[in-house]
């Protein structure tokens, strides 16, 4: 069973809660409301100058930015201290992004055109720039514990990175990387290995150790269009790359080497994998409901009642075949995930866009194929526990577990379209959102339990 | 009347030889037609003789009964007209014997005409059957060349679209190097133009006065760790070194000790299979011992085993590169007579399907060897039984010669024995001579046979001969003919006669005797002559009247002389005594 909160207003989908699972912040329009976790009542708002473009809550939950990127202004706000204020502006280099340092105490703000990165200390109210960031897909990471940033640089016409320690922005290492053109870098749980890969022009993945050695090198194939998205696996023993070629790569962590590969067929023949195919239905309409009320609100009347079919293989997937002369076909593997205990792939192929895969990763095998009746928007791993929520832009929840598939109806008034969905970090509650509204879902843990 | 059997001979004979002269006589025209359909049909042969003509009949008879070679029908010695009726019989027993066997020799010819006739349509059809299938597979044969040629064709062209396809491959890669350098080239241009501008950017922000950055504080808040922010030294920069290579160690730390620990797992796993191995193979090789096929070799290889097995209870927690070589040979080592093992097994259960229930190899083994005991000893049995028999009856055997019975009743019972046995022989003889007999029989007839076959050939031959001389007789000497005072009635009557070929052969034949009654006193002087003059003149004549069909005469009287060569020869011995 499971429970939903009332309905709360939100703008430009920001709603995070803090770090340690007590609060939740939403913006709404130029106004920042932080609500108690568990009973939801407002504990603070605050007023920003503009209407906020991002909000993000510092690593001890004490803090919150609220970037206008319009007006390149960061504003800070105190949750202990409520007059407590802060203001960053870029000036006219313009704001492109702003986010905190791991240690709550730094904000990294990019300006326009990737011409540098200021990191403003709220310590000292000291300012330091680093030159030459380069834009691309994913060019700053930080460790997972805090210490290291790896950046990623163009200078000359060549790729470089620089580590830092976060602690004083010491540059621990600057190194050339054998990249053409680097779209992304990211740690490993661990910290230890710095997985970097070349744009899609080119199939290459490279791993850094800590000190800036190359460790290894992989490369699928050649000429076509390649890596898309990479995931470390949270055990840090596994790296995903899901590429153009409608598959992912399963690196091991000792050799570096290819140790499993996932297609994507349109044809199911896998007769292990339980395929969910969800199936829609219309409700019948009563007479009575068809009163001018229901339509003007469009509550029910809109909504269908949908539920999981198993379907015996072979099993057809529903395939858009992508346009060949536009950029960036919509084609290929942009969403790998796993789940918190490392058992379970997730994945999604950009031309089976109704499609989620779930991957068993100790049989190596596919486990189970989710087949929406839309396309899907946004799926994400319970952080405790493997279980996988999905919504598809209307208003159902799904969630899959190893245990069986279910879809869930938002029993909110005025139909509630799922656009995306946030975990709290305890994996208890759901954080659903509309285009403008959002709603908590709660997991009945006694019966789970049960 | 010697004389007058000469007279009426000698014309005869003459008659025979150089009736191509005398038979072209008008006067006897008429009687020579009249007379041939007589010869030709047996059945009228009686008004063939008539009162006025037996002298002639009777010489024209002899003479054609000396032609074929057998006795006279009379002789003149005998100096009697009356016939010799004993001689004549012979002759015309003879002759219907000579007949009989032409009859048979032809009907012999025909079927074998017919069999060959039969043989040569059977030849036939197969040859054109053969003839077709040679068509036929000369057809098929140039239609697989023909395919094999299209084949060959299109392979090239294939081969041809390969290459061009290759060079166009290999073109297009060129290209795409080529732009992709270009496009790089390019990329870097832009680059720098795109970092001038950047810094001329920063340049120009940095100069502008009225809108800087700023920060903005109400007051600073202490670190999270509320510890105080540190200078910038070398001890710290060695310190986030130091920091750094301890990270880096302690995840090599953990993955040293997963690995020992993935490690030990697999130790344990595989001292367990050790474990295991080692009790089969041991079992396996206690059974091997008492069994009787066990050679030096198995046994070097158990006592090696020994060592490893005993090696490998100590190398449980030694980690050293060499023991762990060891172990895992030791390991291989016995996987692999594991799996000969049970390879051998599978064959063994192949081989024996009673065995096949036994799922314990150690019984399998045990129950193997007792059967096969269980089956030696009781065929030994069977053997000593068997020599017991024989044993006791050798015995009695020798009790039964060597007994003390009286004479009478042995001999008696030897003579039965010997009557037994003769009778018995004498069955098998008269089977045998039966048996002999048919066979003489059958051999006989094939003798037989065989001198019918030779004898209607001699006719067949003979016949052949005769109508060869015939056809040779129509064809010749009327052209050449010697006696001028019928040259240009011959010549007339060679005109009229060439036409009616076969039947003025025939004619010819029986101008003779009628030639005798006119010109008889002409040839007096001759007629003292012996036969062999008569012969030797017969001879003469056709050398001396002809030239071209000379080939032909003297091949048929080769062939005369060869058939009845003896019967001559004698018959002119005889004449040349009575001379």
């Amino acid at each position: 069973m499971m429970n939903f909160s009332e309905v709360f207003k939100q703008s430009n989908q920001l709603c995070k809660v803090s770090p340690d699972g007590k609060y939740l912040a939403t913006c709404v329009q130029y106004r920042l409301v932080v609500r108690d976790m568990s009973t939801l009542q407002i504990l603070q708002l605050y007023t920003c100058l503009d209407q906020i473009s991002h909000m993000e809550w510092s690593s001890d939950s004490l803090l919150i930015l609220c970037a206008m990127y319009k007006r390149g202004i960061v504003q800070v706000w105190s949750l202990e201290q409520p007059d407590w204020h802060c203001k960053i502006d870029e000036g006219s280099i313009g704001l492109l992004s702003s986010r905190w340092s791991p240690d709550g105490r730094h904000i990294l703000n990019t300006t326009e055109f990737h011409l540098r990165v200021t990191v403003w200390s709220l310590c000292t109210k000291a300012v330091s720039f680093i030159k030459y960031p380069k834009a691309c897909q994913k060019g700053i990471d930080f460790s997972r514990d805090g210490c290291y940033m790896a950046l990623a640089e163009r200078r000359d016409c060549k790729d470089y990175i620089s580590v830092f320690v976060c602690d004083d922005w010491h540059l621990l290492r600057h190194f050339e990387t054998e990249t053409q053109d680097l779209a992304g870098l990211e740690w490993s749980p661990n910290g230890c290995v710095l997985a970097v890969w070349d744009s899609c022009l080119e199939y290459k993945v490279l791993m850094y150790s800590l000190d800036g050695r190359l460790l290894s090198t992989y490369s699928a194939y050649e000429w076509s269009l390649g890596v898309k998205s990479v995931t470390w696996s949270p055990s840090s023993q596994l790296l995903a790359i899901g590429s153009y070629d409608e598959k992912v790569r399963i690196l091991n962590h000792i050799t570096w080497k290819k140790i499993m590969q996932f297609e994507h067929p349109a044809t199911i023949n896998n007769t292990k994998a339980v395929v969910y195919k969800e199936v829609e239905r219309r409700p019948a309409v009563g007479s009575d409901d068809l009163s001018l009320h229901n339509i003007s609100i469009g509550t029910t009347l809109f909504n269908t009642q949908s539920k999981y079919e198993i379907c015996p293989p072979p099993v057809q997937i529903s395939v858009t075949k992508p346009d060949a002369d536009r950029a960036n076909p919509k084609i290929g593997v942009a969403a790998l995930s796993f789940s918190s205990n490392s058992r379970y792939l997730a994945t999604k192929n950009d031309n089976m866009a109704s499609a989620v895969w779930v991957w068993d990763m100790q049989k190596m095998t596919l486990e189970a194929v989710l087949e929406q009746s839309s396309a899907v928007r946004c799926f994400q791993w319970d952080p405790r526990r493997p279980r996988l929520a999905l919504c598809t832009g209307n208003s159902k929840l799904y969630l899959w577990s190893p245990a069986g598939c279910v879809s869930v109806q938002v029993p909110t008034e005025g139909g509630f379209q799922v656009h995306s969905l946030t975990w709290h970090c305890s994996g208890d509650s759901l954080i659903l959102l509309s285009k403008e509204q959002l709603c908590l879902c709660y997991m009945d843990t006694e019966q789970e339990e049960k | 009347m010697p004389e007058s059997s000469l007279d009426n001979f000698s014309p005869e004979v003459k008659d025979t030889g150089t009736g191509s002269v005398e038979c072209r006589a008008p006067p006897l025209r008429q009687f020579n037609q009249s007379l041939l359909p007589l010869h030709r049909s047996s059945h009228m042969l009686s008004s063939f003789c008539t009162e006025h003509n037996v002298q002639e009949c009777r010489s024209h008879i002899n003479q054609e009964v000396s032609t074929l070679g057998l006795p006279p029908v009379w002789t003149e010695s005998a100096g009697s007209t009356d016939m010799n009726v004993v001689a004549v019989l012979n002759c015309m027993y003879d002759l219907i014997q000579l007949h009989r066997r032409n009859l048979r020799t032809v009907e012999n010819m025909e079927i074998e005409q017919l069999k060959c006739s039969s043989n040569l349509d059977y030849l036939q059809l197969t040859s054109t059957r053969l003839k077709e299938q040679l068509e036929q597979s000369k057809r098929e044969n140039t239609a697989i060349l023909e395919r094999e040629r299209q084949l060959q064709l299109k392979m090239k062209s294939l081969q041809n679209c390969l290459k061009n396809e290759k060079e166009e491959v290999q073109r297009l890669q060129n290209i795409i190097a080529s732009r992709a350098s270009q496009y790089n080239h390019e990329m870097k241009r832009k680059e720098r133009e795109f970092n001038k501008l950047k810094e001329r950017l920063n340049q120009l922000l940095v100069d502008k006065k009225e809108k800087k950055q700023a920060i903005d504080v109400l007051n600073n808040i202490g670190r999270a760790d509320g510890k105080r922010s540190l200078w910038k030294t070398e001890k710290t920069e060695a310190k986030h070194e130091g920091e750094m290579y301890k990270t880096l160690l302690s995840d090599y730390d953990t993955r040293q000790k997963e690995l020992l620990l993935e490690n030990a797992e697999l130790n344990k796993v595989l001292q367990q299979m050790k474990k295991d191995m080692v009790t089969i193979l041991s079992s396996r090789k206690s059974t091997l011992k008492s069994g009787k096929h066990q050679d030096d070799c198995i046994q070097a290889d158990s006592e090696e085993d020994e060592e490893v097995f005993d090696f490998g209870k100590e190398s449980v927690d030694q980690y050293c590169v060499h023991a762990r070589e060891k172990l895992t040979y030791s390991i291989r080592l016995q996987w692999r007579r594991l799996k000969s093992h049970v390879e051998r097994l599978d064959s063994q259960d192949v081989c024996s399907a009673s065995l096949v229930q036994m799922g314990d190899i150690r019984s399998t083994d045990a129950v193997s060897r007792k059967t096969h005991e269980e089956e030696m000893e009781r065929l030994k049995e069977e053997i000593q039984q068997c020599k017991d028999f024989i044993q006791t009856q050798q015995q009695l055997l020798h009790q039964q010669l060597s007994s003390p019975c009286d004479e009478e009743t042995s001999s008696l019972l030897s003579d039965c024995y010997m009557l037994q046995e003769k009778e018995r022989l004498r069955e098998e003889w008269e089977t045998f001579e039966e048996q002999r007999k048919i066979f003489e029989r059958e051999r006989r007839n094939f003798t037989e046979a065989a001198i019918r076959l030779s004898h209607e050939r001699k006719a067949f031959e003979d016949d052949r001969a005769m109508w060869l001389k015939h056809q040779f007789l129509n064809m010749s000497p009327f052209s050449e003919s010697k006696k001028p005072p019928m040259s240009k009635s011959k010549s007339a009557y060679v005109l009229s006669d060439t036409k009616a070929s076969a039947a003025s052969a025939q004619r010819r034949l029986i101008k003779c005797p009628s030639e005798t009654t006119s010109p008889s006193s002409r040839f007096v002087p001759h007629k003292s002559k012996s036969t062999a003059d008569l012969y030797h003149t017969l001879c003469l004549i056709p050398e001396n009247s002809l030239t071209k069909p000379k080939r032909k005469t003297e091949r048929v009287i080769e062939s005369s002389i060869f058939l009845n060569g003896n019967v001559a020869v004698q018959h002119k011995n005889r004449n040349d005594s009575e001379d």
